[in-house]
């Protein structure tokens, strides 16, 4: 296949995505659909990029959420001390989780397996302790307000236009990250992932590459944090806990590293059975890490390629 | 000097906990290449299991001995029907079964136990013993030669015993222990129940002194699997000096800088660790064959 005929490719899997954006909403008995679904977006989002770094670019962060909390305390912050509005604040949270990803991206990305693990994980910790320590700025471990975001003079609130929003961004975001996997980019984070000696023998910089893509995902985790802040009104540190990172990871296995449409389906599995357990109440632990262990153990290629190379080997 | 003391022995207490965590760690990631995030866990159980046995009055060392039976039968079920179906899968992967091991855990002791804080009596008495203008609890004694006890047995069984000398050959090599005729499955379920046994005895050791709830776990993972990699994973003398390091750290950093920042020290050092030293302090550098 040419790489023309791929890129085509690749994004075609985005058309039923799109699909499923506009006719799931004729579906919704409720405004608690539209909830449930924008969250689903909004993490999917973050999912994504976390799926550039893992299942591309072959690096764990067990410390992503801190990037989902620098995104959301940005637009309850900002807004509120320094009289910004809160678009400019995403847009400011994106700026500054993407550089903090650079700046710290340089010496954590050097380490390699359960050290890179262990480093991600304490980054990502670090934020969660200042979030709840510096209680003059965030409000402390009962967390703070979010005022709703306004755009163009318009609040914007309301369960469906927030769904129309996450979608949007989601989908968007998606095409992003399928660009990228076809570009040269794409193709050095893949050699790295497989081999980072034999990538940089083929003159791949595999410390910039890196670099880039981390970033890129801080980037998309940061405006998933700012979306879930506003969308929810309020914010606590347990947005950035590691609990929440763990969360992140989950998405992007259960779905499938390197499957685009692996993060939504992981996101959608990890909003919606939350939801869907609270009937079962003090169970709901228990069930969720039933879930997790029965998955990895007997799908661990992750949701979508194992349905995929189910379906291509039906088909032979 | 006193205060410095009274650090010291803070330090050492919880040092010596951190230890045995990170001994559980890197005896199940010797012999499996698994990290067991669920180690903390075992920790709780042993801690709850104790207190509500305790309380249903059965005397406290009766209680204690059943807790151990206890975890060790969760950690070789852990092995049995988590670890071993799972076999070949990726690092990550293995990583997120025991993370989901470590949720389903937390969220049966919330069912079968409570999620109030619990303590367990001092056996010796809640008297300080004051040396050198410090004090230091009866019990901080009985943790720190508890963890001794533990770390001469477990040196002595792995030096001195055949199946310790199979679990050397199963670390240093799967396919060539299986080849000389170990069988290798049994040594990996061996280590999960010998860490479960260590987790176990750590948290009944340590609740007279920091109280136990569903989900102290966690924390106590995460910090065991710090100070692992802070000696260097797979190292046991690393282990137990970056346990002990990791301890004193938080202890003196919660005197003398702020406690609200005692883990966030921690983490910080751990992270300086492990960039100007990537193997951390007693690991051996992997090379990449290509």
């Amino acid at each position: 296949m040419s790489a023309r005929a791929l890129t085509t490719h690749r994004l075609a899997s985005l058309v039923p995505v799109a699909t499923i954006v506009i006719v799931l909403p004729l579906l919704f008995p409720s405004a608690y659909y539209f909830r449930v679904a924008a969250l689903v977006f909004i993490f999917a989002l973050a999912a994504v990029g976390l799926n550039l770094l893992m299942g591309f670019a072959g690096q764990v962060s067990l410390g992503h959420a801190g990037f989902l909390g620098i995104g959301g305390y940005a637009v309850a912050i900002g807004p509120v001390h320094f009289g910004l509005p809160s678009w400019l604040c995403i847009v400011i949270g994106a700026a500054l989780s993407g550089a903090i990803a650079f700046l710290v991206g340089r010496p954590i990305l050097k380490l390699k397996g359960h050290y890179l693990a262990v480093a991600t994980l304490g980054f990502g910790l670090l934020i969660a302790i200042v979030l709840t320590n510096e209680a003059g700025w965030t409000g402390g471990p009962d967390g703070t307000s979010v005022p709703r975001l306004v755009l163009f003079e318009w609040r914007v609130r309301g369960s469906d236009t927030w769904y129309w929003i996450a979608a949007g961004t989601f989908v968007a975001g998606a095409a992003l990250a399928l660009n990228l996997i076809d570009s040269p980019t794409g193709r050095a984070l893949r050699a790295i992932h497989d081999s980072e000696v034999a990538a940089s023998l083929l003159a791949v910089d595999v410390a910039r590459k890196k670099l880039a893509v981390f970033v890129l995902s801080a980037i998309y985790a940061s405006v998933a944090g700012s979306y879930l802040a506003l969308f929810n009104g309020h914010i606590t540190p347990d947005i950035s806990g590691f609990l929440r990172s763990i969360e992140l990871v989950a998405m992007v296995v259960l779905g499938g590293m390197g499957s685009i449409a692996g993060s939504l389906v992981g996101a959608a599995l990890l909003v919606v059975l939350p939801q869907a357990l609270t009937a079962l109440h003090d169970y709901e632990h228990m069930a969720l890490g039933l879930v997790l262990m029965g998955f990895m153990i007997f799908l661990r290629q992750g949701i979508v390629p194992s349905i995929t190379a189910a379906l291509a080997g039906r088909a032979t | 000097m006193a205060e410095t003391l009274q650090f010291f022995f803070s330090g050492l207490t919880v040092g010596a906990v951190y230890a045995l965590v990170a001994l559980g760690f890197t005896l199940i990631y010797n012999a499996s290449d698994v990290i067991n995030f669920a180690q903390g866990e075992f920790v709780m159980l042993g801690g709850m299991t104790t207190v509500f046995l305790a309380l249903a009055g059965v005397p406290v060392p009766l209680a204690a001995l059943a807790a151990v039976a206890v975890t060790v039968a969760v950690g070789l079920a852990l092995h049995r029907f988590a670890i071993e179906p799972a076999r070949g899968a990726s690092a990550v992967a293995l990583i997120m079964i025991t993370i989901g091991a470590s949720i389903f855990l937390r969220g049966a002791a919330q069912v079968v136990f409570d999620k109030r804080f619990h303590s367990l009596p001092h056996p010796f008495g809640t008297e300080p013993i004051p040396v050198g203008g410090a004090a230091i609890l009866p019990q901080s004694l009985v943790v720190l030669a508890g963890a001794v006890v533990i770390v001469v047995l477990l040196w002595q069984f792995i030096d001195r015993t055949l199946l310790g000398k199979a679990v050397i050959a199963t670390a240093a090599n799967r396919l060539a222990a299986r080849l000389v005729g170990i069988d290798t499955r049994r040594i990996v379920g061996l280590s999960f129940a010998v860490s479960a046994a260590i987790g176990a005895i750590a948290g009944i050791l340590v609740t007279p002194i920091t109280l136990t709830s569903y989900d102290v776990g966690s924390l106590l993972a995460l910090k065991g699997f710090a100070a692992a990699m802070l000696g260097g994973i797979g190292s046991a003398v690393g282990a137990v000096l970056g346990g002990l390091l990791l301890g004193m750290l938080e202890a003196f950093s919660a005197g003398y800088i702020s406690s609200k920042y005692k883990d966030a020290v921690a983490f910080l050092v751990i992270l300086a660790v492990l960039l100007a030293m990537p193997q951390g302090l007693l690991g051996r550098g992997k090379v990449e064959r290509v």
